[in-house]
């Protein structure tokens, strides 16, 4: 087997193989002994209380004989939790806060006329000073006492030549495969030399911190052990908290996309105004480099047609999918035998369960030339990449969708009513159409938006099949394109962030959002009101 | 209205009106139940449509799919000449990874098809005849046992990719010479190979091993294979515990308030937020502000774990509502606490629940495009990366790669990396059902 195996890939099997098991070895492994020592410790003290009481018991010795609150390895675990909790908490706030304050601290010892610069250049300053900061680990002592010398020389002070010339520095680093952009000035030397030192310092510090503290709350942990101790409280309360913790993750999730989908929609609506963007009819971003050259013209970013597309194909999703669906729902709810049942539903599940890329696969290589080529029969100029195509296809996706959803709503309608219906003597059909339907209309119609959420927000099927051009036109024969589309077109491309190129995707993607908010919240709303009038 | 109208005809005149209405009546219920078959049709043609499209994508993909698990391939006498192979007679390894192995392949090929051709241009079709990855295999056969050198051995090597698709039938021989990608002298060889049996298709390996390439014909799923795996295990290590706990939070402590409430319909609402929207998310927030690496898997894996999220906590309040409440009321009974009840009782019985909607969470992660995309997947890796760190493709991420190439044996490719893809799923859907089954518990 390992024959076929290219000579890297062998390479790699062995590497990943030494570094996952040195990494084992020396990141998991001792923090685990250590806490299963001090759990042990724990647990073991509070099994010797509990002897000791229980001799103290039987000689009659203890005055008002005490059992165990917590069972001892809950005490294991509390002395476990109490020991290195504060100090994991505390070690990883300084982890996150030693970043930005050594930048700072950094940046405050540059020389002032950096501070004057833009904002562009000095974050390329601080990108090399962390290029050189990063190369100085593979200097060998020689090599650093150079870099130092070359950092003390200051071009105002002495006038002589300079000691070590900056081509040399920047070619020690090259040969250490380490590119910089341009030759190091002294003061990005001593600023890289600095910001090492801080850094090790920092670290010093935060690992001294956090065994002293560990130290400090295991030696009071351990003490407060007695047999009174509600030990099991306290480690229900923390356990407590983490579940609090982790269902907060989700809420901060939404929080997070939120913020910063709007933080760099705000940026492009200071480069682009709002009303250019919503209103604007006309989609062609432009190559403009803004302040620092260029012609200053970005381009014109309208929403419209973009939103034009999405809807338009969209509705020819649901145009295909909700008939199908529907009926699917019916025939299986109301009609199919469990035979049938027990296949079908299977069957348009496992559709559900493709991936869209698939989907979009079908439509690029399939669908569309099929569709040309049937045009070109009845004398239609069909584009292989058209509206039809991509609705089509994103149709078939969301018939199981639909039919899955519909089939709950209309089996959740009483069976009351079908049997007064029937006992009227209406056929079964007429019973569906003239009773069920009208009953499970509002689920249905949630339902239908759920999957218009959905059409709107899918994307590599779009993207495969439906064309790149950004116009305001009916024919479904031709290419439009979508919101998603042009999200993945601006981002995927070499644009620099920060330009309105890449920013307008975050707008696109604000916008994706709250249309499939409203829609899904809403529909969520339907369906559960629903739900409810018959339970 | 109509009942009242055939009371007062009866009234009126029932012998002779009796036929008549007898005849309305059932023309009418005629009319009624050809409605109904209607219906029904409808319903079954539904049904029907909806299984044929799977068929057919079924259909299309296999039948474009097979033959990427099949290289055409040269078997050749290739003589391992240590003038060239290693001139230093060092055996060094580095050395011997950078010999010119494409001239020891040519000199093969000559010699099989008789003789190197005098003229350039002829010298140039037959080579190629010969991928241009034959080196890389020459040279895997020597670094991995380097007394062959000297010796002449005998090497299957890849064709090229036009031959691939010639001998595959994708290139049809009977169009004109000057129109067609493998030209007449070509095919002469070819024949001749084919005759012999030193060219022939064999199961590609390589379609699982190679990283990119820009030759269809050496292009594999390594590099996208070992990043699913690291998203995989990144998504299984957050998601898991956090959709879990959030779910026992959610499900047995939380009061019901307004808050709880509002995450709630949050969480629900999360579930149905495009998934392009939480690439957006990976690339201003993991990118961007914490700067994790671009493409690197570790950052895919964040935002998948951040999609599976709601997936899973949603299955797992479901698996933890199931479990019936006489094994909680037996637990305090005895005197256990809360917490005692949920993690020794309750939590082990949900289990086979929680685990069918991780894994249903893992399968929507896995064929999961979009996202991957906006946080720089998408990228020609030809280094196997050993951690997350490394710049990684995806398996989704590399049939989007393929399909949109322009180079026409990726098709074939593209629909097999897609069999392969969607093969995976199936075993980790068939890995549910079968937990599902055999856990199930009816209280």
């Amino acid at each position: 087997m390992l024959k076929v195996f290219s000579v890297e890939l062998r390479g790699k099997v062995s590497e990943v193989l030494s570094l996952y098991v040195t990494g084992f070895l020396t990141y998991i492994l001792p923090p685990v002994i250590v806490i299963g020592i001090v759990y042990f410790i724990g647990k073991w003290k509070a099994q010797r209380l509990l002897k000791n009481q229980g001799v103290a018991k039987n000689t009659g010795t203890a005055a008002n004989a005490l059992s165990l609150h917590s069972r001892p390895p809950y005490h294991g675990a509390f002395l476990a939790l109490v020991s290195f909790l504060p100090a994991v908490i505390v070690f990883c706030a300084w982890s996150i806060a030693e970043g930005p304050v050594i930048k700072g601290m950094v940046n405050s010892t540059l020389p002032a006329s950096v501070g004057e610069l833009e904002a562009g250049k000095q974050d390329l300053i601080s990108s090399v000073i962390g290029t050189v900061e990063n190369g100085l680990k593979k200097l060998d002592q020689k090599e650093l006492a150079l870099l130092e010398q070359a950092a003390q020389y200051d071009k105002e002070v002495n006038k002589a030549a300079a000691p070590v010339e900056p081509e040399a520095i920047r070619k020690l680093f090259e040969d250490k495969n380490i590119i910089l952009a341009e030759n190091p000035e002294p003061y990005v030397l001593s600023a890289a030399l600095k910001s090492r030192s801080f850094t090790q310092f920092s670290t010093y510090g935060k690992y001294t911190l956090f065994v002293l503290m560990s130290i400090a709350a295991f030696m009071i942990a351990y003490s407060s052990i007695k047999l009174r101790l509600r030990a099991r409280n306290g480690v229900e309360t923390i356990v407590k908290w983490f579940l609090i913790l982790a269902s907060i993750i989700a809420i901060v999730t939404t929080f997070g996309i939120l913020f910063s989908v709007l933080f760099e929609t705000i940026n492009f609506f200071q480069i682009i105004p709002p009303s250019n963007f919503f209103f604007g009819t006309v989609w062609d971003p432009r190559f403009g480099w803004g302040a620092t050259g260029g012609d200053g013209n970005f381009g014109q970013y309208g929403f419209l047609p973009l939103l034009w597309g999405t809807l338009y194909i969209s509705f020819v999703a649901l145009f295909v999918s909700v008939p199908v669906g529907l009926f699917a729902a019916i025939y299986m709810s109301e009609y199919a035998g469990s035979k049938l049942r027990s296949i079908a539903k299977p069957a348009l599940e496992i559709l559900a369960g493709i991936p869209t890329i698939v989907y979009g696969f079908f439509a690029l290589v399939t669908l569309g030339p099929f569709f040309r080529d049937a045009g070109a029969v009845v004398g239609l100029e069909i584009n292989a990449s058209s509206v039809l195509t991509a609705g089509f296809v994103m149709g078939i996706m969301l018939i199981p969708f639909i039919s899955s959803l519909s089939d709950d709503i209309i089996n959740a309608v009483p069976q009351s009513l079908r049997e007064g219906s029937l006992g009227l003597g209406s056929t079964k059909s007429e019973t569906i159409t003239k009773v069920v339907l009208p009953a499970a209309l509002p689920g249905l119609v949630g339902a239908v938006m759920l999957a218009a959420s959905r059409a709107i927000g899918e994307t590599m099927i779009v993207v495969l099949a439906a064309g790149i051009a950004a116009k305001l036109h009916m024919n479904p024969f031709d290419a439009l394109t979508t919101i998603t589309v042009k999200i993945v077109n601006q981002l995927t491309g070499d644009h620099e962030f920060g330009s309105p190129e890449t920013l307008v995707a975050f707008a696109l993607g604000l916008s994706l959002f709250i249309i499939t908010l409203m829609l899904n919240v809403y529909a969520l709303y339907i369906v559960r009101k629903y739900r409810e009038q018959y339970d | 209205m109509e009942a009242q109208e055939v009371q007062k005809n009866m009234s009126n005149d029932l012998s002779t009106h009796s036929a008549e209405v007898k005849r309305r009546m059932s023309k009418r219920l005629k009319k009624r139940q050809a409605a109904e078959k209607r219906f029904q049709f409808y319903g079954m043609a539904a049904i029907f449509t909806g299984m044929m499209f799977l068929v057919i994508l079924f259909t299309t993909i296999i039948s474009k799919g097979w033959p990427a698990f099949l290289q055409t391939s040269i078997q050749l006498n290739v003589n391992l000449d240590p003038e060239i192979v290693d001139p230093s007679g060092e055996r060094n390894v580095d050395k011997l990874m950078q010999a010119n192995y494409t001239k020891i392949a040519r000199t093969a090929l000559y010699a099989e098809l008789g003789g190197k051709p005098k003229n350039r241009k002829t010298r140039k079709l037959m080579y190629k005849l010969l991928s241009r990855g034959v080196d890389v295999q020459i040279r895997d056969v020597v670094v991995a046992d380097p007394s062959l050198i000297g010796k002449t051995v005998p090497i299957w090597l890849y064709a090229h990719g036009n031959v691939d698709a010639l001998l595959k039938g994708a290139i049809d021989r009977n169009t004109e010479n000057s129109s067609r990608l493998v030209k007449d002298q070509q095919l002469e060889w070819i024949d001749k190979l084919v005759a012999s049996g030193k060219m022939a298709k064999q199961f590609n390996w390589g379609l699982f091993t190679h990283p990119a390439s820009s030759q269809p014909e050496t292009a594999g799923l390594g590099v996208a294979l070992i990043g699913t795996f690291f998203m995989i295990i990144i998504v299984l290590l957050l998601a898991i515990p956090i959709g879990v706990a959030a779910a026992l939070y959610l499900e047995e402590f939380a009061p019901k308030n307004r808050v709880t409430d509002i995450i709630e319909v949050n969480i629900n609402n999360l579930a149905a937020v495009p998934s392009i929207v939480f690439g957006l998310l990976g690339l201003a927030v993991f990118i961007n502000f914490m700067g994790l690496p671009r493409s690197g898997s570790i950052v895919g894996g964040l935002v998948l774990a951040l999609m599976t999220l709601p997936t899973i906590i949603i299955a797992t309040r479901a698996a933890l509502r199931a479990v019936s409440p006489s094994i909680r009321e037996g637990a305090y009974g005895v005197g256990a606490s809360k917490m005692q009840t949920i993690f020794h009782h309750i939590l082990p019985l949900a289990f086979p629940g929680i685990m069918t909607g991780t894994i249903i969470g893992i399968v929507q992660a896995v064929g999961e495009t979009a996202p991957l995309l906006m946080i720089g997947m998408v990228a020609f890796v030809q280094d196997f990366p050993t951690t997350p760190m490394e710049p990684a493709t995806a398996l989704p991420v590399q049939i989007f790669m393929w399909a949109t190439s322009a180079e026409r044996g990726f098709v074939e490719r593209t629909a097999g990396a897609t069999m392969v893809l969607l093969a995976g799923l199936f075993v980790l859907n068939a890995a549910a059902v079968y937990l599902r089954r055999k856990y199930e518990r009816k209280w």
